[in-house]
Order: C-alpha cells, then sequence, then structure tokens
C-alpha cells in the first residue's frame, strides 16, 4: 500500500472521486453505467438486470417504467408507451402512428402528445420519465447525488432532437456534462478496450435509429470522419416487416386491426426475429384470437423480408464513406453496436460490405453506454490526466431560407464540431427594424425538403435607410451539436435580440410549467430548488478558480491576486447565508466576469504551451 | 486568446501556400487537447463559453489551413484583399467559354454509353486545368505586389469555380452509383 506523506498545511485535497454516469437512452432500451474503481460497469437493478426496457406507464396507481410497465403493456396498452424516442423532436406529420397502439394529438405547435389517463404528455416529459429512473438506479449503487451525466444520442440526430434529449434530462432534475453520439461512445469502449489504432467504422443499427460512423483513432483521439445514417431505421422496423409478412400469411383484414392488435403481432415478430438467431426456422403461434393456424418463418425467408432495410443501411455506409474519402478496404475494424446487428443476416451483409468480420466483442446492448461512462469520469474531472480526446461532427448540413424558398448552406454536414460561421444581412426597406431568419438542416436544395428547426426573429435593429443596416449573424454549434445563434449590428454595434421560435420543440415557458408541475407543491419547492441550482454552481465557480488558483497563481500580480480572494470569500459568504436565489445568481454573474480576463491568460498559457518547443523557427 | 493572431502564427507555421499536413494534424490535436470543452466541462460557466469560442476558432483554423481553397482565399485576406465581396466574380470570358463547355460534357454523361469515362476525363482535365491555377496563384502571391495579388485573386475566382465543377462530378458520380 502506498501512503502519501505531505508537509503541514500542504496536504493535497482528499481525493473525492465525482459521481458520474453514461446513460445510453434507446428506443428500446436504456442502460446507465459508470467506472468504479476504473472498470466501466453497467449498473443492475436488486434482480441483477441491467436494461431498463424504455417503457412508461402512466398507471392508476402512478408512473412505472421499465419492465413493470412492459409487464402491462397488453393489458393497459394505451397508456403505456414504447418507442418514444421516435417522436423526440418531431412534428406530428412526421410520425406514422397508425401502428401506434397509444392516442396522438398535436399541440398549438404541431408536437404530438400522448393523450394518457393522467392527461396530454409530450414525449420529452415521457424520456425524462425513463432519464429519472436511470438516475434513482445510478443515486443509489453510487451512494449519493450525480455530479454529471453523459448521454447518447444517435449521431443522426438533428438539432430538434438533441434539444428535445436535452430538455428531457433538465426535466428530470440532470446535470448534463455533454450529449455524446452513439457510435463515437462505442468505438470510445471499443478502442479503450482494445488499445485500437487506425480506421474503425461503427455499425450502429438499434430499435429505432442506424448510424454509422466512421473514426480514425490514434493516441488517445477519437476523431471523426464522417457519419451518416437513417434517424427512422431499426430493428422496430425489422418487426414491422414480419409482422406485415404474417398479416398477408394469416389472411388478416389490415385496415380493421387494432393498436392493440399490432402490438401483439410486432410481439411475436420480435420473438420470431430473435429466435432466428440461434435457430434455422421458428413458428409462429397464432397471435391473435380467431387465427387457427401456426406460421413457419425459415431464416431465409426473414432475410428476403429483412433485405430492404438491410440494403438501406448499406447504402448509407457507401455514402459515408465517400464523405470520409476513404475506400471500405482502409477500413482496419468494423464494431457492431445495437441489438438489431444480432440478427444474423446483417451480420453476413456487413461482412460482406467490408470483406471482413465485423466485432462483436463487447455487449452490443451495452457497449454504447460504457462508453458514454468513461467519457462522463473524464468530463466531471476525475481524471485529470486522461489523454483521451474526442472530436465529433455534425451529421447534417445547416442552412439558411434565401429568396425563392432556397437552402443557402451555413456549416457542411461533417463539419468538426464545435464550429461556428457569421453571415452578414442587410436591410431592404427604409427603417426596418426587425428581420426573421429561419434555420434549416439537411442537404436538399429546397427549404421544403430540409426540416425547419427554427425562426430566428431579429429585434432593435437601428432604423437606417435600406441596405444601410449590417446585421452579422453569428451561428455556433456547440460541442453537443446544438445550434445558437447571436446578432449584432455592425454600423452601430447594436447586439439586436434574437427570439428563437424552435420549428419541433418545446419553448422555455412550455418547460417551464413542465418543470412546477412536476414539483406539484408550492412555490416554496421551486424556490428552494432553484436556490439549490444557484449554490451548486456556486461552489462550481469557486471550486474552478480554487484550482486555477492552484495551478496558475503566478499568471497574477499581488493585487490581482488579493482581489480576486476577496471576490471569491464574498461569494463563499453569501452563498453560506442567502435563502435569495436571485441575489446568488447576480454574485455568481459578477464573479465569473470579473475573473474573466484569468481565464483567458490561463486559456492562453495552455495555447503556448500546446505549443511550446514548435515555433516558427523550427523551419 | 489573442483572436488577432492569424491561423498561421496560432498552429506555429509559416504563413505560406505549402502546409505540412502532417505537422498540422499533429499541432491541432495539441491545441485541442488543451482548449476543447471537454477539457473544461466541469469547470466554471464562464470558462466554458471561452473553451468554446477558443475550440471553434482553432477548428475554423484547420478546416483553413488543410484545404488549398480556403488556404489560398485566407493567404488574400492576409494581403488585405476582400476575396468574400458578392461582386467578386471572373470576367475572363475564355475561362468562362471553358466552364461551359465542360459544364455540358458532363450533362451528356448521363446518357453516354460509359457515363463513368465521361466523367473521368472531365475530372482529369478540370484537375489538370486546377493544379496549373495553383501554380499561378503561388508565384503571384509571392511576386506580392499589387498587380501580382491582382492577379493572383483572379486564379483564386477561376480555382472556386473549378472546385465547384469538380464538386459536381463527385455528386454526379454518386448518384450514378447508387
Amino acid at each position: 500500500m502506498l501512503l502519501q506523506i505531505s508537509e503541514p498545511g500542504q496536504s493535497p485535497q482528499p481525493h473525492q472521486s465525482k459521481r458520474a454516469v453514461g446513460i445510453d437512452l434507446g428506443t428500446t432500451n436504456s442502460l446507465v453505467a459508470t467506472v468504479r474503481s476504473g472498470e466501466r460497469v453497467t449498473l443492475a437493478d436488486e434482480q441483477g438486470r441491467d436494461i431498463v426496457p424504455s417503457i412508461v406507464r402512466y398507471a392508476e396507481t402512478g408512473i412505472e417504467v421499465g419492465e413493470v410497465a412492459r409487464a402491462a403493456m397488453a393489458i393497459d396498452s394505451e397508456n403505456t408507451l414504447s418507442s418514444i424516442k421516435r417522436l423526440m423532436g418531431r412534428g406530428i406529420a412526421d410520425v406514422d402512428s397508425s401502428t401506434l397502439a397509444y392516442q396522438l394529438e398535436a399541440s398549438d405547435s404541431g408536437m404530438p402528445y400522448v393523450r394518457t389517463r393522467a392527461g396530454l404528455v409530450s414525449p420529452v416529459q415521457v424520456s425524462a420519465e425513463i432519464l429519472k429512473t436511470l438516475a434513482m438506479r445510478a443515486r443509489a449503487s453510487l451512494g449519493g447525488e450525480l455530479d454529471g451525466v453523459v448521454i447518447t444520442v444517435p449521431a443522426y440526430f438533428d438539432d430538434a432532437q438533441r434539444q428535445a434529449t436535452k430538455d428531457a434530462a433538465r426535466l428530470a432534475g440532470l446535470q448534463v456534462l455533454r450529449l455524446l453520439n452513439e457510435p463515437t461512445a462505442a468505438a470510445v469502449a471499443y478502442g479503450l478496450d482494445e488499445q485500437a489504432e487506425g480506421i474503425i467504422a461503427v455499425y450502429d443499427l438499434g430499435g429505432g435509429t442506424f448510424d454509422i460512423s466512421i473514426l480514425r483513432l490514434h493516441k488517445g483521439v477519437f476523431e471523426v470522419m464522417a457519419t451518416g445514417g437513417d434517424s427512422a431505421l431499426g430493428g422496430d422496423d425489422f418487426d414491422m416487416a414480419i409482422a406485415r409478412w404474417a398479416v398477408t400469411q394469416w389472411q388478416l383484414p389490415e385496415a380493421e386491426l387494432s393498436g392493440r392488435d399490432w402490438r401483439l403481432l410486432l410481439q411475436s415478430a420480435c420473438a420470431a426475429k430473435e429466435q432466428l438467431a440461434q435457430h434455422e426456422d421458428v413458428q409462429l403461434q397464432p397471435a391473435l384470437p380467431g387465427i387457427e393456424s401456426t406460421l413457419v418463418l425459415t431464416r431465409q425467408q426473414m432475410s428476403h423480408l429483412l433485405d430492404g432495410l438491410v440494403q438501406r443501411t448499406l447504402r448509407a455506409c457507401r455514402k459515408v464513406l465517400r464523405d470520409a474519402g476513404i475506400s471500405a478496404q482502409e477500413v482496419k475494424d468494423v464494431v457492431m453496436v445495437g441489438g438489431s446487428t444480432r440478427t444474423l443476416y446483417v451480420r453476413e451483409q456487413v461482412a460482406a460490405f467490408f470483406d471482413r468480420q465485423p466485432l462483436t466483442s463487447i455487449d452490443p446492448d451495452k457497449v454504447v453506454a460504457l462508453g458514454a461512462a468513461a467519457q462522463a469520469d473524464i468530463l466531471v474531472g476525475n481524471k485529470r490526466d486522461a489523454d483521451m480526446l474526442l472530436l465529433d461532427v455534425i451529421p447534417l448540413s445547416l442552412g439558411l431560407e434565401t429568396m425563392g424558398g432556397l437552402v443557402e448552406r451555413v456549416i457542411d454536414r461533417n463539419t468538426v464540431i464545435p464550429a461556428a460561421r457569421a453571415q452578414e444581412f442587410t436591410t431592404f426597406r427604409d427603417g426596418q427594424t426587425a428581420m426573421m431568419i429561419h434555420v434549416v438542416q439537411g442537404e436538399r436544395e429546397l427549404v421544403s425538403d430540409c426540416r425547419s428547426l427554427a425562426r430566428f426573429e431579429l429585434r432593435g435593429i437601428p432604423p437606417l435607410a435600406a441596405g444601410a443596416a449590417r446585421i452579422r449573424v453569428t451561428f455556433q454549434v456547440d460541442a453537443d451539436g446544438l445550434l445558437s445563434v447571436a446578432a449584432e449590428e455592425l454600423s452601430t454595434g447594436v447586439s439586436s435580440s434574437v427570439v428563437v421560435k424552435p420549428s419541433y420543440g418545446l419553448s422555455e415557458d412550455e418547460i417551464g410549467s413542465m418543470l412546477k408541475a412536476s414539483y406539484q407543491f408550492a412555490e416554496v419547492d421551486m424556490a428552494a430548488r432553484a436556490l439549490r441550482e444557484q449554490q451548486v454552481e456556486a461552489d462550481r465557480l469557486l471550486e474552478a478558480l480554487d484550482s486555477a488558483l492552484e495551478a496558475d497563481q503566478t499568471l497574477l500580480s499581488a493585487a490581482e491576486l488579493q482581489a480576486m480572494r476577496e471576490d471569491m470569500a464574498q461569494l463563499l459568504t453569501l452563498r453560506q447565508q442567502t435563502q435569495d436565489h436571485t441575489a446568488l445568481s447576480a454574485a455568481i454573474e459578477a464573479l465569473s466576469q470579473s475573473t474573466d480576463y484569468f481565464a483567458a491568460r490561463r486559456m492562453d498559457r495552455s495555447i503556448h504551451d500546446a505549443l511550446a518547443g514548435h515555433r516558427v523557427d523550427e523551419f | 486568446m489573442d483572436f488577432r493572431q492569424n491561423y498561421f502564427e496560432l498552429f506555429g507555421l509559416p504563413v505560406s501556400f505549402a502546409v505540412e499536413q502532417v505537422v498540422l494534424q499533429q499541432r491541432y490535436q495539441e491545441l485541442q487537447k488543451s482548449l476543447h470543452p471537454d477539457r473544461h466541462a466541469a469547470a466554471s460557466s464562464q470558462q466554458q463559453r471561452m473553451a468554446l469560442q477558443y475550440a471553434t476558432y482553432v477548428n475554423e483554423g484547420l478546416a483553413t489551413l488543410k484545404s488549398p481553397l480556403k488556404r489560398a482565399g485566407y493567404l488574400l485576406q492576409l494581403a488585405g484583399l476582400d476575396v468574400r465581396s458578392e461582386a467578386n466574380t471572373t470576367k475572363d470570358v475564355n475561362f468562362l467559354m471553358q466552364q461551359m463547355e465542360w459544364r455540358e460534357a458532363l450533362q451528356e454523361a448521363n446518357a453516354a454509353t460509359d457515363p463513368f469515362a465521361v466523367l473521368n476525363s472531365v475530372r482529369d482535365e478540370v484537375g489538370q486545368a486546377r493544379d496549373g491555377l495553383y501554380q499561378r496563384f503561388v508565384s503571384a502571391w509571392q511576386q506580392g505586389d499589387a498587380d501580382s495579388l491582382a492577379q493572383a485573386h483572379e486564379c483564386h475566382r477561376q480555382l472556386q469555380f473549378m472546385h465547384k465543377l469538380l464538386d459536381e462530378v463527385d455528386a454526379m458520380e454518386e448518384r450514378l452509383d447508387d
């Protein structure tokens, strides 16, 4: 055993590992994982089950999540919601609800809400319930409040779908360190296990989404070269193809089948699909009353039924290889992720496409959560010396609507994030003080063929002659792949306000009222919660400044150092004494602003250090 | 960070059209290992904001220095020329005629018995012309006087056409592949 001996008064801060987890919030199943004593592990319930089915039931007695909810699917199908991820960040017009066992209703803004016995619920709220369940399991297992979580999303998720996921985390009261792309998470788990170097492809076919990413692994850097896929293609579609075949074979009247009938048919289709991973053929028992005969489905027949879907994934693979500028031969390893890659036909076809046996050494159901846990452990600050770096990309191009409904690209797909682009606009009428900017995402030329993300209204433009005002609009995509917009009028330097109207998302107000509703109590609790949040933020800032001072005190003059210490002491006192969250929030903001220069100097120093030793004169 | 620092300085590279890509990548990764928002995820929101800006700037720098076309435009910008203006388009009639010929050839490729052969021959021709333009660009830019820079600027305008055309050849090949 190693004993650490320190001088009195210089003892290092007790190394307290922070509680961080990775969450794979899947269409069909969800998992939570953490790093415990250096080892990545998924967290199981008391019965030893890692997987939480992504199913939420609004029961008479309250909300149920996971296996309990699944058990009630057949008896309470209208209030038992599965595959909710497919509705995240979508408009009602995008959703094929014919085979859903639950009832959708459009909100005023065209968002799908589910009608349950507990009233209308949005997909974001349903996802938040799944997250709460996972977080509860994690708190119990790690013994306390979580310091941060990494939540995975399909790489091919657009901005609205990512934002919806982040909103769900907020409703669940989680501190999101990062939204991580699922194939990137899988690459991390795989890369860390195998110490791999070189180019790998991650083929990720889940319950409802398909991703294909090409990454270059080199000395702890995971660089995504290109990503592609289909955010509405997965194992659910396999089940549907098999169920439709069964409907034809049993000569059922398709138009008369209820949501509940479909659910039974899909369950039996899914069971058949899973059994065919082990057996050459399988019998389908009558799924509905009134059916007399059993059906036999062979592997070969199933391959035939799934072929169109599998070929779609391979087309996406071809495209992503082109985007990455490499050939299939240059790919060293193909990593299989997602439960749907258990289907043998998928494995065969992927093997043939890349001309090598795909790797399935890490459990395809767990690999994403395990990778997310590794990233969470580093982001939360438990591994300060870690060399790992993830460089990810934006999956779909961002563009603006221009004259005639055409799209002007602002940021191309596969651009490394974070990324920004500034664009200048001018007014076309005298005295014009507002203008609308419509942001879309997608690869097509026409606005109507892309997804509408949001309309940004710029207000407060100084009234000038037409064409005289020059407004610079900056589009920033952060490391989560989320877009934000800022605007400034250049001739006067006035910053215009930007009002966002998300096309398929919840507004701040809606989230606010959902948050309130989820507390069911009086305003006291809201205030208590807000105070708690600000206290956490104050602690974070003070802790960050403490460790920054410890490392880089020399960057400050004696006077600066003293002033900073005084300001910090003041904030600490306020944090311990005040009950007023707005006062605390203002003090935090003030301290952060007054220490901006220190943060900037530290950044500059680290740039300098990063390049130390190689300067221009080397050449 | 000093955002006035140009991308070459940022990466510790000499201001030149020739950029050693391996060195660029290596410097880039070194910078991102300390600047990327992931390195500051547990820090104050102020520092996170800053990391976002810095990492974005480094990413832009990489994208600019990696692509020959962007790099050429950036060198002109550093020399004080406005390469972004909308009115910035070539008036070289011979060049435009040549462009139209290539475009016609592409359109006819669809109906050709071997469309890939047509695409390849257009690609080769355009590629050669592009390489020639880059050579002219570099020597004019190196001269550095006002007239030469104007010539370099014209090369850059024409190069933009060339790259667009080559992108279209690729897009067409993609469609034929599927």
